[in-house]
């Protein structure tokens, strides 16, 4: 049994002009210690899709469908028992951490508070704890500088700090959320080698959302594809990376201007990403389609596997350019 | 041939006080940009890397003159900056243009997209036929990819991908020399990123332009210039063709660069060195003596604290600020 399972998650948002349909059947699972990307552009509905597992959409958002944890459906059971899974069991990480964290608290009370109200440790051995986990995620002189406050460390060791306490709690699944996307190239580097330290040694699942595809080759096991709110192809990430079974994930490889080939010309992606209130009644994909078929914009194509892959796609795989 | 634009030992600093600082203790001095010098030849794209902090924005901002350089020399077409006169000036400015990071930021909310491409134009050649004034404006916008049918909306319909066209076609619309383009795609997905790559290439082609192309992501800069210019701090660390950069880079700061940026091929990436640089950037209100890199360097001397390299000639128009260099292949997997 996976970890977690997600079944037929649908998220909309009421606004006053329309539904905002962001995430339209998603279905995925992730196994223990495993690693997941979910890879998309804005609006591709991937974060919205974590957010939904974590209980955390905005007050007009509303989610359909199950997000299975060790059994419990996230989404249906009461506030009080997603507290004590999303705590101990699950744990997330945001894009900016300067946001993410308290100003008006020191670093050592923002993490004590957690490990006190989750495994009621006194304060003292709480703050000694979490200087352990600073220490785990390798920021220098954690003892010292765990009295400091959030403003007083940079960018980098702020997103350090988040992941350490986000572990605090041994969770079993960390969910990233473009965790290096504010964060210089070096840094990043820095970050991506924390986070698979933190893996090998705890053996944490991770599901890493993120645009970035180059940061999705070097740390992940399984690569999921969103476009629309739908997943558009999935599969081991060499597989999925060598032999892209999807017009959208091969033109988005083909996009990405790459450090070791000097091509000519980018091959593009024609057109601009979707409009989620308004979307096509075939594949969302398929006005930007190169290789569209008269059936692709009017029928939503399923979800196919063939054991190890999955792809949503009208075309026959081996005429994917 | 004369470069279009020499900038000669140029520094920028910022006087900033310290927080908590008394208010009649004298200003520190942040160093933006500390003595770079570069050539940009006419019809030549230079591309500008550096991490945040790095001076790459100010050092553009420079060119174009909305920030006074602390020292040295900008000449544009033989022309220095600095002794300008208002007159000259003027002409320079319409030579020189420039297109910004958050497309949608940089664009007038209350004008229409047909008033802001026009708006140079009307300021420039305030003599120019209303008819005319709207030719050019429609011509331009079917040459950076808009419908000129959209040319009574408002900014805030148009997608990110197109504000930066219309962005790009107010720089062009009083036919610049030199464009400056400050991290123009790295606000953009990667779909629409390299559409709008793809664009100003055939623009630069078409038009005969030069470019000053500044961004953090080194690919996108590696892909777009012919030639690349690392900074660190305000410095100049190395700088090369591009394609020289990325394949024998010398310096151990572009090396690091290099090593950091992901590439998109799982085998690959596994198998290559990765040396991961230590550290953060120091603060540049108060720079390490010598080499400003020293303190992250994984090859750092004793000597390197002495005194700030200069920048050794390799030939081929190759730079480096590094005594200690040495080629390294960082993008192919080693037998």
């Amino acid at each position: 049994m996976p970890l977690l399972e997600i079944d037929n998650l649908r998220v909309s948002f009421t606004t006053a002009d329309s539904d905002v349909n962001a995430v339209n059947g998603v279905s995925f699972g992730i196994d223990k210690g495993e690693t997941l990307a979910i890879v998309g552009e804005s609006g591709s509905g991937k974060s919205q899709t974590a957010f939904a597992i974590m209980g955390l959409l905005a007050r007009n958002g509303h989610a359909t469908g199950a997000a299975r944890f060790d059994g419990q459906d996230l989404l249906s059971i009461s506030k009080r028992d997603l507290n004590k899974i999303r705590s101990r069991e699950i744990a997330m990480i945001f894009q900016d951490p300067m946001t993410s964290l308290n100003p008006y608290l020191r670093i050592s009370d923002q993490m004590a508070e957690v490990l006190m109200l989750h495994k009621g440790m006194s304060k003292r051995d709480a703050i000694n704890e979490s200087a352990h986990m600073l220490d785990a995620v390798r920021i220098p002189d954690a003892r010292a500088r765990i009295s400091m406050f959030p403003h007083e460390f940079s960018g980098g060791m702020r997103q350090r700090i988040m992941i350490a306490m986000a572990l605090l709690c041994q969770p079993r699944l960390l969910i990233a959320d473009e965790p290096t996307t504010a964060l210089d190239v070096t840094v990043q580097a820095q970050i991506m080698q924390v986070l698979s330290d933190i893996r090998s040694n705890f053996g944490t699942a991770v599901i890493l959302i993120t645009h970035d595809l180059g940061v999705v080759a070097g740390f992940c096991d399984r690569t999921l594809v969103m476009y629309g709110g739908q997943i558009m192809e999935e599969g081991p990430t060499d597989n999925l990376f060598a032999n892209p079974s999807h017009p959208y994930t091969s033109g988005l490889l083909r996009a990405v201007p790459r450090l070791d080939r000097d091509d000519a010309k980018l091959a593009t992606i024609a057109g601009e990403p979707p409009d989620m209130s308004r979307l096509p009644a075939g594949c969302p994909f398929s006005p930007r389609c190169a290789q569209v078929l008269d059936n692709c914009r009017a029928e939503r194509p399923l979800l196919e596997t063939d054991g190890t892959r999955r792809r949503a796609c009208h075309l026959p795989v081996h005429e994917v350019a | 041939m004369s470069p279009i634009l020499s900038v000669r030992d140029l520094s920028v600093t910022f006087d900033v006080r310290a927080p908590g600082a008394w208010p009649w203790t004298p200003p520190g001095k942040l160093h933006a940009v500390s003595k770079v010098s570069f050539d940009l030849a006419s019809g030549e794209c230079l591309g500008i890397v550096g991490e945040s902090g790095s001076g790459k924005s100010t050092l553009a901002r420079a060119i174009v003159g909305t920030i006074p350089s602390s020292g040295g020399n900008i000449l544009f077409e033989g022309a220095d900056l600095a002794n300008m006169d208002p007159r000259q000036r003027r002409v320079h400015r319409r030579d020189v243009q420039m297109i910004f990071q958050d497309p949608l930021a940089a664009l007038n909310p209350r004008m229409t997209v047909g008033d802001i491409i026009a708006e140079p134009l009307i300021t420039h050649e305030p003599k120019t036929p209303r008819a005319e004034v709207k030719a050019r404006v429609r011509t331009l916008m079917e040459k950076v990819g808009l419908l000129p049918n959209l040319v009574n909306r408002y900014p805030h319909e148009f997608s990110g991908g197109q504000c930066q066209r219309i962005g790009i076609a107010r720089a062009l619309i009083l036919k610049p020399k030199l464009l400056i383009c400050d991290e123009p795609v790295s606000a953009l997905d990667v779909s629409v990123q390299a559409q709008v790559i793809n664009l100003l290439m055939d623009l630069q082609r078409d038009m005969g332009l030069s470019m000053i192309f500044i961004a953090h992501d080194l690919s996108v800069v590696n892909h777009i210039s012919d030639r690349t210019l690392v900074l660190y701090l305000g410095c100049v660390m190395e700088t090369a063709d591009s394609s020289i950069l990325t394949t024998a880079p010398e310096h151990p700061y572009s090396q690091a660069l290099i090593a950091s940026v992901p590439i998109p091929d799982p085998v690959l990436e596994r198998a290559r060195p990765r040396p991961v640089l230590e550290g953060e950037l120091p603060s540049p209100l108060n720079p390490p003596s010598g080499c400003v890199f020293r303190t992250r360097c994984p090859k750092v001397q004793l000597s390197c604290a002495d005194k700030r390299p200069a920048l050794t000639d390799l030939g081929n128009a190759h730079q480096v600020a590094c005594p200690f260099h040495a080629a390294t292949q960082l993008l192919s997997v080693q037998p």
